[in-house]
């Protein structure tokens, strides 16, 4: 099985790779349009500014190639908020595969939302062997609640903490940084 | 709900644990990454590691650490001590760490925080402020709280929040190592004017004290070092103390 992992202008891909390896899956980790396509499953990791990382993706014409993809499609944090309509970080127009807008927290509380938080609601393969389990999260956008989420987390708002349309999944939280319970979903995806 | 975070800390010197442990399952207790492990079992929210070696050649020895760790525990974990540049960090952040702690070098100058925020985010840095209670008030204190500054410890909270720290690391001099508890009424007038997390840190001596510095104190997470290490309250039976007197704590297994 080959595991791509997307390359572009996003933060540390380190802990998706590790947490990969520690499953015994050696990913690739590419911007290569042939290789991403060739993958079976593929990992669409991020940390950082949406705008930026949507202009990469332009420049590179992965936009189009993800939107395009078939094979499982796992989003994390930012690549999750990519996957959306439109963000409020740097009022970007992202790859709209899910039907929901990312909104900057509200400061009623700090931001950003930084911690272990439970996810609850879960309706999905991908949490197959959980219940409502604890995730790290570090963020200070979310995705709105909409039909395709098939989790969610409260913290200001009740906000989408997974989404699933088709082969594309997502989740906000770092499941690479969530103990045993991120490294079951890490596996069930590889097991879709 | 967020649940509130425990967060041990490991005090590093040229790779390894120093101060020692008396975890009796260890096969090597001075090798770092075996300590880590045990704490991510025991269901450790987090880690600091604190490095406390003094030489630059020396250091290569923790970036080397550091992707260890990295390679082989699942929970966030950062890396502080003797961060003096963005350079530091980048190894730091490429080796694997999730955050990165400064502390002295932000006093010295202040735009390292804006500068690390800038090129990093927010998200991985955490600024170690060492602060201890002088006829002036409360003021900073740098190099391991040794040597005192004429800084305000709450401006200097809010002036690094406004330069992008992405949480403060809040170590109170005067009761670390006391064992009598945190520091609870600065650590609340602190995190409650603050947008950004604070961790408490120095002067875990009980279960109560936890709690204290969760409730009265407003704390985000509490740091520890010793209480973990010899047992004397292990991780387990702290977040189910703290669970059972209805703090949103995260339990494993």
């Amino acid at each position: 099985m080959k595991t791509a992992i997307i390359k572009y202008n996003a933060g540390n891909v380190t802990s998706v790779i590790n947490a990969l390896e520690r499953l015994g899956v050696t990913p690739i980790l590419t911007d290569e349009v042939e290789e991403i396509r060739s993958a079976d499953k593929i990992i669409f990791p991020g940390q950082g500014e949406a705008s930026t990382c949507m202009t990469y993706l332009k420049a590179k014409g992965l936009d189009q190639v993800i939107r395009d993809l078939k094979q499982p499609f796992l989003g994390v944090c930012l690549g999750l908020q990519l996957l959306c309509k439109h963000s409020e970080e740097g009022d970007t127009d992202c790859l709209g595969v899910f039907d929901v807008n990312v909104r900057k927290f509200p400061p009623l509380d700090k931001v950003p939302h930084v911690g272990w938080n439970k996810l609850t609601d879960l309706k999905s393969p991908l949490f197959k062997g959980l219940n409502e389990p604890f995730f790290y999260y570090v963020h200070s956008y979310y995705a709105e609640l909409g039909e395709q989420t098939i989790a969610q987390t409260d913290y200001i708002k009740t906000f989408s903490a997974a989404l699933h349309k088709d082969n594309f999944y997502a989740v906000q939280a770092h499941p690479e940084k969530s103990g045993k319970e991120g490294e079951l979903i890490l596996k069930n995806f590889l097991e879709l | 709900m967020l649940t509130k975070r425990i967060i041990p800390c490991l005090d590093i010197k040229d790779g390894r644990t120093v101060k020692g442990t008396n975890f009796v399952n260890l096969r090597d207790a001075g090798d770092p990454v075996e300590l880590a492990k045990t704490y991510v079992e025991q269901g450790a929210d987090e880690l600091v590691f604190l490095d406390i070696t003094a030489t630059v050649e020396k250091r290569k020895t923790l970036a080397e650490l550091v992707t260890r760790i990295a390679k082989t525990i699942n929970i966030p974990f950062t890396v502080g001590g003797g961060v003096t540049s963005v350079d530091d960090v980048s190894a730091m952040l490429y080796a694997g760490a999730d955050k990165i702690a400064v502390n002295s070098a932000a006093v010295r100058n202040p735009g390292l925080v804006d500068e690390i925020a800038g090129q990093f985010g927010s998200q991985c840095l955490v600024v170690a402020v060492d602060t201890r209670h002088t006829e002036d008030g409360h003021r900073v204190h740098t190099h391991g709280g040794r040597t005192p500054t004429k800084i305000d410890t709450i401006e200097w909270c809010n002036e690094v929040a406004r330069r992008g720290a992405g949480e403060i690391l809040l170590t109170s001099m005067d009761h670390d190592g006391t064992k009598a508890g945190f520091a609870d009424e600065l650590t609340a007038e602190i995190s409650e004017q603050l947008p950004i997390p604070v961790i408490a840190s120095g002067g875990a001596g009980t279960e109560e004290h936890f709690k204290t510095v969760f409730e009265a104190g407003k704390a985000d997470a509490a740091l520890a070092a010793s209480i973990f290490h010899f047992s004397e309250i292990p991780v387990p039976q702290l977040k189910a103390y703290l669970k059972a007197e209805g703090l949103p704590i995260r339990v494993v297994g």
